[in-house]
C-alpha cells in the first residue's frame, strides 16, 4: 500500500503571461466521478476579469502588428506545445468522467490539428475576407480585414478543450487578444493548456484564462467597455440575453453558437470563423493613371 | 543647517507598505476619488508639447468629464492645476482664465537645474510675469550630493524671494521645490534635502518628489519620508508645508493609498489641494474610470474619456 500523502494541484489563472491566484482568494474543488477531489481551480472575480483586460490591452496592438508569418509560426508553436502535453491534456479531459480516455485523446489531437490549421490561415484569410473593389476613377479601392481588439471568449462546458480551442484559434489568428472563461464543469484542461502556451512564444497577455462561474462573470464580460467582441458557445438562454444586452452598450460584436458540433472540421476550420472578429477597413489610393 | 535626521529604511518601507492594506470601499472610496481628482496637477512636460495640446489639456482640467451630469448626475470637481513648461504659460493662462484652475510652471532650468543661477532666476521671473500661479523649481542635485548644501540653500532662498515678490499685485506665487529623489540615492539624503528645502521656503509652499524624467519617480516610502519631515517642521514651529508626489502614480487605487498615508501622517488638515497635490498625466483618466464604474457598474474603456 502506498501511504504517501497526495499532493493535489491548485491551478491558477493566466493573466498577462503570469499565473496569479484570483484576487478574491476563492477556489473551487474539482471532483472525479467517484466524488473525490482531484484538484482545485481558482474562482475568479470581476476584478480578475478587469486585470485580464488591462493585460490584454497593453499587448494586443503588438500582437496585431506582428507579421502574419510570425503569428502563423507562433500558432504552429502552440500546436506543438499542445502535442507535447497530449497525455496530460487527455487525462485532464477525462478526469471528471465527461469522456472516455480514448475520446479524450481524439479530442486533443483534433485541438492540435485545429491550431495548426489556423497557423496556416494567418497569412491567407486577408485574401479571402478582403477584396479589391471596382470603382470608377483613377483609384485603387481595397477592403482589408483588421483585428477587432480584445475578445471575451466563453468556452462551453463540453468538449472542455476542443470547444475552447475552436473559439480562440480563429480569434487569435487575426491578431485579437482573448480573455477566456473556461468550462465550468471541467476547467482543468484549459489550465493545462495555459501552462503549455506559456512556452509557446505567444506574447504574455494575448491569451488570458479565467476559471470560475458564468453566473457571476457573464454580465461583466458583457458590459466591460474595453472588450470589443464576445464569442460564446454552450451558454444558457439567459446568459445569451445578458451578453447581447450588455454588448449593445458599446456595440461589441457578439457571436453565440447554439449546440455546435465542434468535430465539424469544414465549419470550424473555415476562414468564416475568423470573419466575425475582424473589422473591415476600406482604403482609397490614387492609381497614378 | 541644523541637526541631521537619519531614516530607518526597513521601517520606512514597511510602514509605507502598510498604508496599501487599508480597505477603502463605498462612500469613503467615492469621497476619496473626488478628493484625489481635485488634487491633480494635470501635467504635460514633453519636448513635443504644442499650444494646441496645452489648450486641450486645460479644457480637460476645467471639466474633466464633460458629460458628467448626464452619466453621473453630478458635477465633478476641476483639477487643481495644469503643469507646463514656461513657454506654454501664456497659452495655459489664457485657456484657464478665471476657472480657478491654477497655472503651474516648471522653471529654474527644469529638469536638470544645471544652469547658472541668474538664468534660472530669470526663467522663474519670466514664468511669473507670463501668468504662472505656481512655480515648480528643481534643486541642483550635483551640488547637493557633493555636500555643497550652502549652494542649494542659496538657490532655494533666491527663487523663494522671486516668488514672494511676483504675481498679481505682488501677492506672491506658490513655490514647489523638486528634490528629484530618484537621484538622491538614500532615504537619509531625501530627508536632509526635505529639511533643507522646508527651512528656506514659506508656509504654504510645497516640496515635491520628482521631475518625472528620472526613474524611480515618486514612491510611497520616499513620500512618507518627506511627509515626516513636514510633520516635524509643523510640530516644531507651526510651519505648514505642502507635499506633491509626482511621476509613477497612474492608478486610482495608488492615489487612495497616498491619501491614506497623508491622513495617517499629517491628519485631516492636509487633505486639501492647498497642501497636497498629485503630479500626474494619466491618473485622472483612471480616477474617472473608477468613478464611472462605481456609478454605473460597468468597466469603462480608456477611450471613453477625452484625450489630453
Amino acid at each position: 500500500m502506498n501511504d504517501r500523502l497526495p499532493i493535489l494541484k491548485t491551478y491558477k489563472l493566466a493573466i498577462g503571461g503570469a499565473f496569479p491566484r484570483t484576487e478574491s482568494g476563492r477556489s473551487i474543488a474539482i471532483k472525479n466521478p467517484a466524488g473525490e477531489v482531484i484538484a482545485h481551480t481558482c474562482h475568479a472575480s470581476r476584478k480578475d476579469l478587469r486585470n485580464a483586460v488591462e493585460a490584454a490591452l497593453t499587448v494586443q496592438p503588438k500582437w496585431a502588428g506582428a507579421s502574419a508569418y510570425l503569428r502563423g509560426q507562433i500558432l504552429y508553436r502552440m500546436a506543438e506545445m499542445v502535442e507535447g502535453k497530449r497525455t496530460e491534456l487527455a487525462e485532464a479531459i477525462s478526469a471528471t468522467g465527461a469522456t472516455t480516455t480514448e475520446d479524450a485523446r481524439t479530442e486533443v489531437d483534433r485541438c492540435t490539428d485545429r491550431l495548426a490549421c489556423f497557423a496556416g490561415w494567418t497569412d491567407k484569410y486577408p485574401q479571402v475576407l478582403g477584396c479589391h473593389n471596382p470603382v470608377t476613377g483613377p483609384y485603387y479601392n481595397f477592403s482589408v480585414p483588421e483585428a477587432t481588439g480584445i475578445v471575451g471568449v466563453l468556452a462551453p462546458d463540453s468538449p472542455s478543450l476542443l470547444g475552447l480551442i475552436s473559439l480562440i484559434a480563429p480569434v487569435l489568428c487575426s491578431g485579437n487578444a482573448v480573455v477566456v472563461l473556461a468550462s465550468e464543469t471541467n476547467p482543468i484542461p484549459a489550465c493545462v493548456l495555459a501552462e503549455a502556451l506559456a512556452t509557446s512564444d505567444l506574447p504574455g497577455g494575448v491569451f488570458n484564462l479565467l476559471t470560475g462561474q458564468r453566473d457571476e462573470l457573464v454580465e461583466h464580460f458583457a458590459s466591460h467597455r474595453e472588450i470589443n467582441g464576445l464569442s460564446a458557445a454552450g451558454v444558457s438562454q439567459a446568459h445569451r440575453a445578458t451578453l447581447e444586452a450588455g454588448a449593445a452598450e458599446n456595440l461589441k460584436r457578439v457571436r453565440v453558437l447554439v449546440e455546435p458540433d465542434f468535430t465539424d472540421d469544414s465549419g470550424f476550420e473555415s476562414p468564416w470563423s475568423i470573419e466575425p472578429f475582424v473589422e473591415t477597413k476600406t482604403i482609397w489610393h490614387p492609381s497614378g493613371a | 543647517m541644523g541637526s541631521v535626521t537619519t531614516v530607518d529604511r526597513v521601517m520606512a518601507d514597511a510602514r509605507a507598505a502598510s498604508f496599501a492594506t487599508r480597505s477603502i470601499k463605498t462612500a469613503a472610496k467615492d469621497a476619496g476619488l473626488r478628493l484625489a481628482m481635485s488634487m491633480v496637477d494635470l501635467t504635460t512636460l514633453e519636448g513635443k508639447d504644442s499650444p494646441e495640446k496645452v489648450r486641450s489639456l486645460c479644457a480637460k482640467a476645467i471639466r474633466p468629464m464633460p458629460d458628467d451630469e448626464r452619466v453621473l448626475g453630478e458635477r465633478l470637481p476641476s483639477v487643481a492645476a495644469v503643469c507646463v513648461y514656461p513657454s506654454m504659460v501664456p497659452v495655459a493662462r489664457e485657456a484657464l482664465g478665471t476657472s480657478g484652475v491654477k497655472v503651474a510652471s516648471v522653471a529654474t532650468g527644469f529638469p536638470s537645474g544645471q544652469y547658472p543661477l541668474d538664468v534660472r532666476l530669470r526663467d522663474t521671473q519670466r514664468a511669473i510675469d507670463d501668468g504662472a500661479d505656481e512655480i515648480d523649481m528643481v534643486i541642483n542635485r550635483g551640488a547637493f550630493l557633493s555636500g555643497r548644501y550652502d549652494i542649494v540653500a542659496e538657490e532655494i532662498r533666491e527663487v523663494t524671494a522671486v516668488c514672494a515678490d511676483g504675481g498679481p499685485q505682488g501677492r506672491g506665487v506658490h513655490l514647489k521645490v523638486i528634490l528629484e529623489t530618484g537621484e538622491l540615492e538614500t532615504y537619509d539624503n531625501v530627508r536632509r534635502a526635505s529639511d533643507l528645502a522646508i527651512e528656506h521656503i514659506r508656509p504654504g509652499d510645497f516640496i515635491k518628489t520628482s521631475t518625472g524624467k528620472v526613474s524611480p519617480a515618486a514612491t510611497m516610502p520616499i513620500t512618507l519620508v518627506m511627509l515626516e519631515a513636514i510633520r516635524e517642521s509643523w510640530l516644531r514651529d507651526g510651519k505648514r508645508i505642502g507635499m506633491k508626489p509626482a511621476g509613477g502614480i497612474r492608478t486610482a487605487k495608488q492615489s487612495l493609498h497616498y491619501l491614506v498615508m497623508l491622513k495617517e501622517t499629517l491628519g485631516d488638515e492636509w487633505l486639501t489641494p492647498d497642501l497636497f497635490r498629485f503630479g500626474a498625466s494619466s491618473l485622472l483618466d483612471d480616477i474617472l474610470r473608477q468613478i464611472v464604474k462605481r456609478k454605473t457598474g460597468h468597466y469603462a474603456a480608456s477611450y471613453d474619456f477625452g484625450l489630453a
